[in-house]
């Protein structure tokens, strides 16, 4: 290891974003650009930070290989009356998820520099406070540090899309916040549960929300249901799963086009890092009884979210049902246990977040220049911003799935998990590639081939190609998408230990043949 | 991590000095892909900058492929280097997923040499044509940028030693051909038909990748061949499954089904006549000689699969004919000269299938190989000929043209003597053996159905040269005097390719049955040919080969005659002027009104496709998103709305009369003392 262990380098990655926001707050209003610039800074030195983990990260260190589970330990007493302890810790998937969000949120900044005029000082303080929930979430190992920081993303999520959004923001922010508030509470009752559980199997408050400890404990079954069942709730509504979906295209036709990117690109991870931390690994039996009913959601999320994406005419609402469509492969790849699958859902994870984010990103760079998404009024920008045109391609085809890009991967790594489950489950998963060629295909063919549209002629010169400064928030990504696809390891080799970890947890289903 | 790793997988074939050359040739391959790959990078990059010499980088990374790719064929298949199993390397670990890994490894063997000499000339010479065929067109940077990316996924699909890889390069060349098709993105039509290519691909490639799946999860891997891990494919699928189980057959039918999407075979087959929105070129390389081959190919590189799967050989030969005899019939209407060389080209991939379904692998190789030839010279032919019109694809506007393009007309009409089966040209040997083994196989009704195949190809082919090049001229009187033979970058190409046009049939397929060919890819087929029980019989000229050698030339000539008589043909040197007959067409026509238009229309084909998922799927689609909107949201903002509700109605009990308040707790101590009084006791 790099960095000696008296560095609470975890903590310093989940609250820098906190101490740049402090440092805003005493920023004048007016001073837009040193706001702007300070905000870049303090999520790229998150960034960077993260890349120290990354780079100080020992994949084989796993307790796979004899070693803890997780790496860069660092706890604290908090409320000692009830265990509860302020502790952070990181294996390979937590690790993944950690850099993703602090990529993406240097990104969404960038990108806000532009669109975002009105009120800078209050968005770039509530982005910099929604890096700290995010990370915290991806990195707590204390059941009640992980609601605190599971809900601290709801606040600035709120702002964001209530203050900076759409026409109809104010609905498509309360629904947001109202469901999921309404999962976490219950969720917070299914972990006060699991703590009273304990805590009455101990006979001490020591440990009880700690996560390490409670995978020792081994629940009876009556106590995983109700505890299982209330948390996949809250899981289930962030993912989002069919038929708790429908708050998501509200939600993102709303929200500034930085808001959808972080929404699409970490928040729904935050139900998908829940099931596979928390519900799956604390509840295994429990999850094996559930897992039928939630495959069957899933399948019917990926295909439901395809055909309903073919017809919706904004094109945030198509991508927001594309979404539904893909995390379903996220909780397929879950829940049919099996090393492939699970390996593909975390990897999906972050395919799914670096190729959504780019393509609200796209939608955003049109929007800047159109105020407008109807696919309908759009056509022939190949001929006026063939740039724009090319990389929103390119990202058309990484979500779709093209091979070389880096979902194709993850989703063949869930449907090759799925069909050793049940081949008819993986058979009517697969029916998605068509379906998501269809619906991306089509939208691309209205929006970028043929003339240009009256609505587009009209603009003039506004309609320019994509800004040299957009571009920059957009090649990350496309470098990511193309290294993911080619050299997938890069990931994998990372979630090798902690995918087999929860397997054993829960026992691999075993391979049912060829036929069901 | 995986670094670009030469981990060579030692062979039995290097016996010491070998060593050297064969890291050389692993070098080359790799190579050979780098260098089409840069040349797409680079040509991505600046190739705008390169204005009329776009193709700058472009041309030359394809001929420095194709020596290359020259020297590996002869090292595989005349140098015989790599033994009888063929070169194989690892490049680096692809997908470390646990138990799953996949590994990009290459191999070359006489099979991938095959292909190599189809690809990489009819590409190279492609390449070439294009210089010329685009030299007027402002987005050429994009055409040879997309062309060289085709390159390399062609490359990738065939040198791929693994059925992931070669599913990725397989949905590669599913995206080129995409781009390609779309070319002309300004026009709805290419727009539609691009899509359309792509979809359908799809729609097969549910079957390939569910083929994958089931592969890994019964043996445990999907390389092809042996490597240090273990056994390949397709040693250990036959072991396990058994031959002819149900899971064999499966398997083998899955494959069939992207097989059927790539290389359009009915009912997937409705997106290639719609492919020739592409430019010309691309119609030759993409849409006759190479990407739709994949098809082809990847059936007989599975074949230890399916000659364990008797069930769906049976299908395979069946889809096969069916689809030869299907598209000959609509190419008998069609106008548009690409449109007819395109069903043409749906009806000889038919004949391919057919033949690996009866289990002649070789033949389906032979005829892939002259066929690449000849379709590529016809394809670039008519594209010399839509080039001399200005632009028109409508054969009832040409006519005539046999004086004005004389190197056109000659090189097109050797291609279709080839393609008719006349020999001794190249279509005529292995034309010959996929009819000839297919009757000697027991399969009489493919052997009888291909026969009418074939008197139809020879009609439709000569109505095509008719139309084209003799009788009248039909040509827009506004176009006619610029009529021009094109420039000696696409000339020289379409004299090129009628060298094998004219020659490798004798050359590979002399004497039938035994040729060249057959020692080339004996090795590779032989374990096939063991399982499905083949006794090479003796060649009887004078026994049954002979009668149907001589039914496949009669039927030949029954055909073009028959054409000739009735749109026209013209040969001064022999002599011989037939003019044509269009009333007679015409009153023939006429006499099958409903067949004609049936045919004309394709069957309707595309009818019932907008129909099943154009229509019904859109009303499904908008169907399921009300369902969204009114019933999952409806009962989301329902509960939302009941709480509300609820809300403002118990909101008036909290009236702030103390009064009030005090009568609900008198009555709530009411109700605690009642209940402790007749609850608790018991």
């Amino acid at each position: 290891m790099i960095t000696p262990s008296s560095v609470p380098l975890l903590s310093l990655i989940t609250f820098t974003p906190l101490i740049g926001a402090l440092v805003l707050a005493f920023v004048p209003r007016n001073n837009v650009r040193l706001i702007r610039l300070g905000a870049l800074l303090t999520s790229l030195v998150a960034f960077g930070l993260s890349l120290v983990a990354l780079a100080a990260f020992d994949p084989a260190g796993g307790a796979a290989s004899g070693g803890r589970a997780f790496q860069f330990l660092e706890q604290a007493e908090w409320i000692p009356a009830f265990g509860i302890r302020y502790k952070l810790g990181l294996d390979g998937i937590s690790l993944a998820l950690v850099v993703l969000t602090t990529t993406l949120t240097w990104i969404s900044i960038l990108a806000s520099f532009r669109p975002i005029r009105d009120r800078v000082k209050e968005y770039m303080i509530s982005f910099l406070i929604l890096e700290v929930g995010m990370v915290g979430v991806f990195l707590a190992l204390d059941l009640f540090l992980f609601y605190i920081f599971f809900e601290i993303v709801l606040v600035p999520m709120y702002l964001i899309i209530g203050i900076w959004g759409g026409t109809n923001r104010i609905y498509a922010t309360i629904k947001f916040v109202l469901y999921t508030l309404v999962g976490s509470l219950l969720m917070l009752v299914g972990i006060l549960a699991t703590a009273f559980a304990f805590q009455s199997a101990r006979g001490s408050w020591t440990g009880a929300f700690d996560y390490e400890q409670l995978l020792t404990a081994g629940f009876d079954p009556g106590l995983q249901m109700f505890a299982f069942a209330t948390m996949s709730f809250a899981f289930a509504i962030k993912v989002p799963m069919f038929p708790f979906h429908t708050w998501l295209p509200d939600a993102h036709v709303e929200a500034p086009t930085a808001g959808s990117v972080i929404l699409a690109g970490v928040l729904l991870k935050l139900g998908g890092y829940g099931f596979i931390r928390f519900a799956v690994p604390l509840y295994p039996q429990a999850a094996e009884m559930f897992a039928p009913a939630i495959i069957v959601l899933s399948l019917i999320g990926i295909i439901y979210g395809a055909v309903v994406a073919l017809v919706q005419p904004d094109l945030k609402k198509l991508i927001a049902y594309s979404s539904v469509s893909h995390m379903g492969f996220v909780t397929l790849g879950i829940f049919i246990f099996q090393e492939q699958g699970l390996q593909g859902a975390v990897l999906q994870m972050v395919t799914h977040g670096i190729i959504t984010a780019a393509l609200f990103l796209c939608v955003g760079v049109i929007y800047e220049r159109t105020h407008d998404r109807t696919i309908a009024k759009m056509g022939g920008l190949a001929a006026v911003t063939p740039v724009y045109a090319a990389v929103f391609g390119f990202f058309m085809l990484a979500s779709l799935g093209l091979p070389g890009l880096a979902q194709f991967i993850s989703e063949f790594l869930v449907l090759l998990g799925a069909f050793a489950y049940s081949p008819v489950v993986a058979a009517v998963a697969t029916v998605v590639v068509v379906l998501a060629a269809a619906y991306l295909m089509w939208m691309y063919q209205r929006i970028v081939f043929g003339q240009v549209s009256d609505f587009l002629k009209g603009l003039g010169h506004h309609l320019t190609d994509i800004s040299p400064a957009e571009l920059l928030t957009l090649t990350p990504l496309l470098a990511l998408t193309l290294a993911f696809g080619v050299f997938p390891g890069w990931i994998l080799e990372l979630l090798h230990e902690p995918v087999q970890g929860i397997i054993a947890r829960v026992g691999e289903a075993p391979p049912i043949g060829l036929l069901p | 991590m995986n670094g670009f790793l030469f981990a060579a997988e030692t062979e039995p074939v290097a016996h010491g000095g070998e060593l050297a050359a064969v890291a050389t040739d692993q070098l080359l391959v790799t190579l050979l892909l780098a260098l089409p790959l840069a040349g797409f990078a680079l040509t991505a990059l600046v190739g705008r900058r390169l204005y009329t010499r776009a193709w700058l980088i472009a041309v030359p990374a394809i001929v420095a492929a194709w020596l290359i790719a020259l020297y590996l064929i002869y090292r595989s298949i005349f140098a015989g280097a790599y033994g009888e199993h063929g070169l194989h390397f690892t490049l680096y670990e692809w997908i470390p997923a646990g138990r799953f890994t996949v590994p990009v490894n290459f191999a070359v063997d006489n099979l991938t040499a095959v292909l190599l000499i189809v690809v990489t000339t009819v590409g190279m010479l492609v390449h070439v044509y294009s210089i010329g065929y685009m030299a007027h067109e402002p987005g050429r940077w994009r055409f040879f940028a997309y062309l060289n990316l085709f390159m390399f996924s062609m490359l990738l699909l065939v040198l791929a030693d693994n059925f992931l890889l070669l599913f990725a390069a397989w949905e590669l060349v599913g995206l080129c051909s995409y781009l390609l098709i779309g070319f002309w993105y300004t026009r709805r039509s290419a727009a539609l038909a691009a899509k359309k290519a792509f979809i359908v691909n799809r729609v097969g490639d549910v079957g390939f990748a569910l083929a994958i799946m089931a592969i890994w999860t019964a043996v445990g891997t999907l390389n092809f061949a042996e490597t240090e891990a273990g056994p390949g494919v397709f040693q250990l699928l036959p072991e396990r499954l058994g031959s002819g189980s149900f899971e064999m057959n499966a398997i083998a039918l899955l494959l069939f089904a992207g097989a059927m999407g790539k290389s359009a075979q009915f009912p997937l087959h409705v997106w290639l006549p719609d492919a020739m929105e592409g430019p010309t070129p691309v119609s030759a390389l993409i849409h006759a000689a190479t990407m739709v081959n994949a098809g082809v190919y990847m059936v007989a590189r599975s074949n230890a699969i399916f000659a364990n799967a008797p069930g769906a050989m049976f299908v395979v030969a069946a889809i096969g004919i069916f689809t030869a005899i299907f598209a000959a019939s609509i190419a008998f209407t069609q106008t548009d000269i690409k449109r007819v060389l395109a069903y043409s080209t749906l009806s000889q991939l038919g004949y391919m299938f057919a033949s690996l379904g009866v289990g002649a692998f070789i033949p389906a190789i032979f005829h892939l190989m002259t066929h690449g030839f000849f379709k590529g010279l016809l394809f670039l032919g008519s594209g010399s000929v839509i080039h001399a019109v200005h632009e028109e694809q409508d054969m009832n506007r040409m006519g005539g043209l046999w004086r004005r393009i004389p190197w056109t007309h000659g090189t097109m009409l050797v291609g279709s003597i080839a393609i008719s089966g006349i020999p001794p040209l190249a279509g005529f040997f292995s034309k010959d053996e996929i009819l000839g083994e297919s009757f000697k196989l027991g399969y009489w009704w493919v052997w009888a159905i291909g026969v009418v195949v074939a008197v139809m190809t020879a009609f439709y082919m000569f109505r095509l040269m008719g139309k084209t090049f003799y009788g009248p001229s039909r040509v827009d009187p506004h176009v006619e005097p610029r009529i021009h033979e094109s420039p000696p970058t696409m000339i020289v190409p379409l004299v090129l390719l009628s060298i094998p046009t004219i020659a490798l049939g004798f050359a590979l397929g002399f004497p039938p049955e035994s040729g060249t060919i057959h020692h080339w890819l004996e090795p590779v087929f032989h374990d096939a040919e063991q399982v499905l029980h083949h006794a090479p019989g003796e060649y009887q000229l004078l026994g049954i080969d002979g009668f149907l050698l001589g039914a496949s030339v009669a039927v030949a000539f029954i055909g073009m005659l028959a054409a000739m008589r009735l749109f026209g043909f013209r040969a001064p040197r022999i002599g011989v002027e037939v003019q044509p007959r269009p009333r007679l067409v015409e009153r023939m026509t006429a006499r099958f009104p409903r067949l004609y238009r049936a045919s004309l229309r394709k069957w309707y084909m595309d009818d019932l496709n907008d129909l099943l998922f154009v229509r019904i799927g859109g009303v499904i689609a908008q169907a399921l998103w009300w369902f969204d909107v009114h019933v999952v949201d409806g009962t989301v903002n329902g509960i939302a709305a009941l709480t509300q509700g609820a809300g403002r109605e118990i909101r008036h009990i909290q009236t702030g009369r103390v009064q009030n308040y005090a009568l609900g707790i008198a009555l709530g101590l009411l109700v605690m003392a009642v209940t402790y009084i007749f609850v608790v006791p018991t």
